[in-house]
């Protein structure tokens, strides 16, 4: 089998032996009710992870993500409530700046030759610091629109819901799967990944991809914000600390390389999901503290970081190349 | 030029921002220079901005030596909420302070090894494999303190967080006998040296006879000690310890002090005491937006704006038109780098 697809396999096998494992012991766990709402309570982070899937892939980070997601809300429920405007075009407004705030992130990485590590964590205090500054309430957002977005589902056999957010964020992952592996940007960005003089010199646009990449999960992070407004139906400019690391460990769980060029965006949708499984899980047991699932991530995080480094090994050793890229 | 001479030049940058930054306080907030004594302790905004920045300025110490053997440690805030954790159940558990304290060092030493046995042994990213302490370590701080605020009242403890020493504050005197320290082992021997070597090329100075595994492992181990020492402070100063909020992005602020103190995130080349005038600077930075008034909700804004203009000024790209900030030249990061001197 081809060692590229193994990460993505065992994702898949863990994803199926962990609800295995639910089910034997809450037979609910498999009603499309629990299926809809896992979909629904993760349809924010799953949005993101796409965006960070890109980034990863190119061998970048984005630590920005959660706040952003943050601004996004406050941003909405703030210009909601000052100018009774429609919320689509507050939508296509935020869109626009957390796009515009991705690229020039990626174009300080790219022409100031700055680790994106860095340049990202200036741009999650920046957009922390904006969420702030728009106002440091909570903001509620009462729209018939919200309304009817909340409303707005499709009723699976056995009662499930799928709501609109849960189908946007499979909406999302599709057109995330058909960008990273059926256009040239695509490409572009694995090349990237597989190392920036090489890229270049297989004629790469480096500059636009990178630009391209962090526009892209900027816009991605926006779009987040959008869904976990509608939703947490508020604003609030303390929400989703930390998601940037829960987006990494999705996209690492799902078999994506950190050090870049190898990976499939539907593997983050199945880190996403083991996450949510996780989640429920302690949520169905309910003598279990939620803090079990931060350990139990970070131990997934290992066994996926363990089995993607002996791939490595195992690949080079057939490759007879003594090479001990750290 | 002597020792003394280009340790200057080196720390001229740094020294120069934090003047900069405290004259700029100065001028909107005249009473910023004095200084009083009160109950034997000193008080003052200057005290306040060396008392406040003890928890960042330990963890800079360590994150510049892994920062300098081209490593990142991203689990520090973590490791602080693990250590203040432990601090706060060994001393509510009644195991006195002597073994309360040697628990929670030892539990810092603990997180560094795992750490270090990550990067070292199995040879994982350093951002990879500290991030997985950084996800699991609040659970693991939360489920010794059973997901609630510990809190205590042993005196002997909180003087760790608001007690004095010659009338300055302790937590001063620690990060400043932790830096002296650390300093002095790694700059009296070649030990520092050895760690610039790791930093430039791991491979090279492992052929060369360096001990790199031992030697990485150390380094996130005094990582997590000075981690240790920063946790214990912040569970001292509030008299408990919170696993959610202690130490809560401190890890981004240290690795910050050590970029504004200059050292390059690509490792090879440091120094402790630029770092430290750069935790020094961001908390300036952190107590002067408080005193001029400005609405806190700034904060953050202005320090991502600070970030930002002395990450230009300090980027590969802006070195060569920068004569002032300029430092070893360097083309292509990561690739085609030489020794420095």
């Amino acid at each position: 089998m081809n060692a590229r697809l193994l990460p993505l396999t065992a994702t898949v096998v863990i994803f199926i032996a962990a609800y295995a494992v639910c089910y034997s012991q809450y037979p609910n766990m498999l009603s499309t009710r629990v299926i809809g709402n896992l979909l629904t309570d993760n349809a924010f982070l799953g949005i993101a992870a796409v965006g960070m899937t890109f980034v990863i892939l190119s061998g970048g980070i984005d630590l920005s993500i959660g706040s952003v997601i943050a601004f996004s809300g406050v941003f909405i429920a703030v210009l909601l409530r000052d100018t009774g405007l429609h919320p689509i075009p507050v939508f296509i407004a935020l869109l626009a700046v957390t796009t515009l705030f991705g690229a020039s992130m990626g174009a300080i990485i790219h022409f100031l030759e700055m680790p994106p590590f860095i340049v990202t964590l200036a741009g999650m205090f920046l957009a922390r610091g904006m969420a702030y500054v728009l106002t440091i309430d909570s903001v509620p957002i009462t729209h018939a629109f919200f309304d009817q977005l909340q409303g707005f589902y499709w009723l699976m056999p056995g009662k499930g819901r799928l709501t609109f957010i849960g189908g946007l964020m499979l909406v999302t992952f599709m057109a995330g799967i058909v960008l990273a592996h059926r256009t040239r940007f695509g490409a572009n960005v694995y090349a990237l990944g597989g190392g920036v003089q090489t890229a270049r010199l297989m004629g790469v646009p480096v500059a636009q991809t990178t630009m391209a990449i962090y526009a892209l999960s900027g816009f991605f992070a926006g779009l987040a914000g959008i869904v976990f407004a509608i939703y947490t139906s508020a604003g609030y400019s303390l929400a989703t600390v930390g998601v940037e690391l829960d987006a990494i460990a999705a996209v690492v769980i799902g078999g994506t390389l950190l050090t870049g060029g190898s990976g499939f965006v539907a593997g983050t949708l199945i880190g996403v999901l083991i996450m949510g499984l996780i989640q429920t899980y302690i949520v169905f047991d309910g003598s279990l503290s939620s803090w079990w699932t931060k350990i139990v991530i970070g131990l997934l995080l290992f066994a996926f970081i363990l089995l993607q480094k002996g791939l490595v090994l195992v690949t080079n050793r057939e490759r007879t190349t003594p090479h001990h890229a750290r | 030029m002597t020792g003394l001479a280009r340790f200057l030049r080196r720390i001229a940058p740094q020294l120069l921002t934090l003047a900069a930054v405290i004259g700029l306080i100065a001028l909107v907030f005249p009473g910023f220079f004095q200084i009083s004594l009160a109950n034997g302790r000193l008080f003052g905004s200057p005290i306040d901005i060396l008392n406040r920045g003890a928890p960042v300025a330990l963890l800079a110490i360590g994150m510049t030596l892994v920062i300098a053997t081209r490593g990142i440690d991203l689990s520090v805030g973590a490791v602080m909420a693990i250590c203040g954790a432990v601090s706060a159940w060994g001393i509510t558990e009644g195991y006195g302070l002597a073994a309360t304290l040697a628990m929670a060092l030892a539990a810092g030493l603990l997180c560094g090894l795992w750490n270090g046995f990550l990067v070292a042994v199995l040879r994982i990213q350093p951002i990879v494999a500290t991030l997985i302490l950084m996800v699991a370590g609040r659970g693991i701080a939360q489920l010794i303190t059973e997901g609630a605020i510990l809190t205590f009242n042993d005196e002997s403890l909180i003087f760790f967080g608001s007690g004095s020493i010659f009338a300055v504050p302790t937590p001063v005197v620690i990060w400043i006998v932790t830096g002296l320290l650390v300093a002095f082992v790694v700059r009296r021997s070649a030990l520092g040296m050895l760690i610039e070597a790791i930093g430039i090329n791991l491979r090279a100075s492992a052929l060369a006879g360096v001990n790199a595994r031992v030697l990485l492992i150390a380094v996130y181990m005094t990582s997590g000690l000075c981690a240790a020492l920063a946790g214990i402070i912040a569970a001292a100063d509030i008299r408990g310890a919170d696993a959610n909020n202690a130490g809560l992005w401190l890890e981004l602020d240290a690795i910050l002090a050590v970029v504004v103190g200059g050292n390059s995130l690509l490792g090879g080349r440091f120094s402790l005491c630029a770092s430290l005038i750069g935790a020094m600077i961001i908390q300036a930075m952190n107590t002067g937006i408080l005193l001029s008034g400005f609405p806190p909700e700034f904060n953050l804004v202005i320090k991502a704006a600070i970030i930002l203009v002395i990450l230009v000024l300090q980027s590969p790209r802006a070195h060569t038109t920068m004569v002032f900030f300029r430092r070893a030249p360097r083309e292509e990061p990561a690739q085609t780098r030489t020794v420095p001197q």
